[in-house]
């Protein structure tokens, strides 16, 4: 662990921030592959701060639940591109508001 | 020959379930054979068996099977034969008959024939039931079938609203009794342990006192059945009532036999009444009271049947203070001559009724005695035997409970006055009703006269009505006798020349017209006791009042179903919830997943308490 360190706050800092856009995306995007790729964000700024945080207590479990995660946001995204696709075709378009068949 | 008597009711049962099954189907011819045939038969096994026991005078006793067995109590289907039970039996079979051949001719005309003699069948049925029973249960059985059966003729033309309400009166108002009835059979099955009758006194008079207060209290409940059977005040109101029946049933239910069946109920458990004074005090006062009310009323009536509907209140109130004062035989004598020429009466005003194109006004009819004269010798003998005139059979009855009335220490002269004034009274009532309708100048002219299958039973019944009490009943085995002595002959003069003097006023008033008493009823006074008296002493309003209209008022906002509320505030509320809630379900991806960020934020807020 030579060299510089980054302090725990910035990392954590960057994963909220990383978090908030991915939820913002989330909340706003129409595009379904949009809202997936924010999912991924949202994912990914949760294990940046596993990451950073296993490398403060010089523990592996940060990196293990890393790899959880890259395992968990692999499913995710074949059973989601899945749906796209589906959506994609029963809808012939990927806007979400578009595939409302609800009539409240 | 007496194992023939299960015989006697199972024919008008067996003809009265053909009815039923056949639908109306037969032909009139056979339906009339079969019907009253039926009760012929009966009768004529009743005689055979009646012949047998008197030769023996032996009490007969016949268990057919066990009905049911529960623990200890096991009460069987089993028939008791002694002299009250062959009395009433033969005026169930005897005036039953004659009464079965005029309906066949009375209603002919009418659609429903076939269903007439299935519940008049059935009717002598569940009563030959009633008086045969050996046990209080399978008398209950016949007590409520004859109920039933009064019920269905009641109504029989049901499709006037008005029959099916007095029908419907008639049942309620004696289901009162009986349920008063029902329990005093449970109180004396607990206390006793058996409901036979010939054990239950025995067991009742080794384990009662002369004046303890439990048999007090059953003589009392078993009152309140008579009461209600036998229309005593203060449960007489469904009788008037249900004169809406065809008047060959308000002949023999209402006024032959159904009615009695509570005086036949009260001398067959004379000993446990012997147990109690005051419950026979009460019997005594009940039966005056309403002997002398209703015959108040009588005087008023103008529809002839409802005439003769207060006569038989009248005179069942006889056989109650007969039964009350101790005079059990007098009662059962006077049962049968009543129901002789009771039963006369009400044929011949049905004969009246059947030529008049069913007027029931007396006052529209009159001068019938030339154009109906069958059914005016009738009506006349009837009447004189209703009003005791002497060497009726009426008259010998009537005598005889006023006399036995005398007779008891205490209260006894005052009964006597006021059954007195009952006799002057029932004298003036029934000669009214004769001078008015058979005299005078006619207002209707009959369009037929009474054939010869109306004519024979009013013939046989006049007959009956004059002898019936020449002869004596075979009642001495089974009630204690009476003292013998004779009260001094003032007395029996008084009791003979009353109505007489009944016959004489009903003359002046009605027929002669010296006595004119038409100022007095004009006066306000008058027309007001007059109103009063026409109501029945506005008992009827009197009770509308108390019972009818507070439940109907109850029933009212118990219709609204006052605990279903509770629920229904449930569902209601959850409904809102849905309807509520059910907007958020929109469908949009977008919405979803902000509203569930901003519940994520609002829990993490509250468990950082961040909000308190």
């Amino acid at each position: 662990m030579d060299g510089v360190s980054i302090p725990l706050d910035h990392v954590l800092l960057l994963s909220a921030l990383l978090f908030i856009c991915g939820l913002l995306g989330l909340m706003m995007r129409r595009n379904i592959i949009f809202i997936l790729v924010s999912l991924e964000v949202m994912l990914n700024s949760s294990a940046v701060a596993f990451v950073a945080a296993g490398a403060r207590w010089g523990q592996a479990d940060g990196q293990i639940v890393f790899m959880l995660i890259l395992a968990v946001a692999a499913a995710e995204v074949a059973v989601g591109l899945g749906l796209v696709l589906q959506i994609q075709r029963r809808f012939k378009s990927l806007d979400m508001d578009d595939a409302n068949r609800m009539r409240g | 020959m007496l194992k023939l008597l299960p015989l006697i009711p199972l024919f008008p049962l067996v003809s009265s379930i053909l009815l039923m099954v056949t639908l109306g189907k037969m032909p009139r011819r056979v339906v009339a054979i079969l019907g009253a045939g039926s009760v012929g038969l009966a009768a004529v096994v009743t005689v055979l068996v009646g012949l047998t026991f008197m030769a023996s005078g032996q009490p007969h006793h016949q268990v057919l099977w066990t009905w049911m067995r529960v623990g200890d109590f096991s009460p069987d289907i089993a028939f008791y034969l002694d002299g009250l039970t062959l009395v009433m039996m033969s005026v169930i079979t005897g005036v039953g008959f004659l009464i079965h051949l005029f309906s066949t001719e009375f209603m002919e005309d009418d659609v429903s024939f076939s269903r007439y003699f299935a519940y008049l069948n059935m009717f002598v049925f569940a009563m030959l039931i009633l008086v045969m029973a050996d046990n209080l249960l399978l008398l209950y059985l016949g007590w409520e079938g004859v109920g039933a059966c009064s019920y269905l003729l009641i109504g029989f033309w049901y499709q006037d609203p008005a029959n099916g309400a007095a029908a419907r009166k008639a049942f309620v108002v004696t289901r009162i009794g009986d349920a008063a009835m029902a329990v005093g059979l449970f109180l004396l099955l607990t206390e006793l342990g058996t409901l036979d009758i010939q054990p239950l006194t025995e067991v009742a008079k080794s384990k009662w006192q002369v004046g303890d207060t439990l048999p007090l209290i059953a003589c009392l409940l078993l009152l309140g059945g008579a009461v209600g059977k036998s229309a005593q005040l203060p449960l007489h109101t469904w009788l008037p009532d249900a004169m809406a029946g065809p008047t060959p049933v308000s002949a023999l239910i209402h006024a032959a036999t159904m009615v009695t069946a509570g005086v036949y109920l009260i001398a067959r458990t004379h000993e446990l009444f012997l147990l109690a004074p005051i419950a026979m005090l009460v019997v005594a006062f009940v039966g005056l009271i309403t002997s002398l009310m209703a015959a108040f009323t009588a005087l008023n009536q103008h529809d002839i049947k409802r005439i003769l509907a207060y006569s038989t209140i009248s005179q069942i109130g006889y056989m109650f203070l007969a039964l009350g004062v101790g005079a059990w035989a007098a009662g059962i004598f006077h049962l049968v001559t009543h129901a002789f020429f009771k039963a006369l009466l009400f044929l011949a005003a049905g004969a009246v009724i059947h030529c008049l194109h069913h007027e029931h006004n007396i006052f529209n009819m009159g001068g019938l005695r030339t154009r109906l004269p069958v059914v005016f010798w009738s009506f006349l003998i009837g009447s004189a035997a209703l009003a005791a005139l002497p060497l009726t059979s009426g008259f010998f009855s009537k005598d005889m409970i006023l006399l036995q009335a005398y007779k008891l220490p205490g209260a006894g002269p005052w009964l006597w006055v006021g059954g007195l004034l009952g006799a002057l009274l029932t004298a003036i009532y029934s000669f009214r009703l004769v001078f008015v309708v058979f005299f005078g100048e006619a207002k209707m002219e009959p369009d037929k006269l009474p054939g010869i299958r109306m004519a024979l039973p009013l013939s046989v019944l006049c007959a009956l009505s004059i002898v019936g009490g020449w002869f004596a009943l075979p009642l001495s085995s089974v009630f204690p006798a009476t003292g013998d002595h004779h009260p001094s002959h003032l007395v029996e003069g008084i009791s003979i020349a009353i109505p007489l003097i009944g016959l004489a006023i009903a003359y002046l008033i009605f027929l002669g017209g010296q006595l004119n008493v038409e100022g007095l009823v004009n006066s306000s006074g008058g027309q007001r006791l007059k109103k009063f008296w026409f109501s029945g002493w506005a008992i009827d309003w009197l009770y509308d009042q108390l019972w009818v209209r507070p439940y109907k008022f109850l029933a009212l906002i118990l219709k609204r179903e006052c605990v279903d509320d509770i629920y229904n505030t449930i569902v209601s509320f959850s409904q809102f919830l849905f309807m509520a809630l059910s907007h958020t379900q929109t469908g949009r991806l977008r919405w979803y997943a902000t509203s569930m960020v901003f519940g994520l934020i609002l829990v993490i807020a509250l468990l950082q308490g961040v909000i308190r």
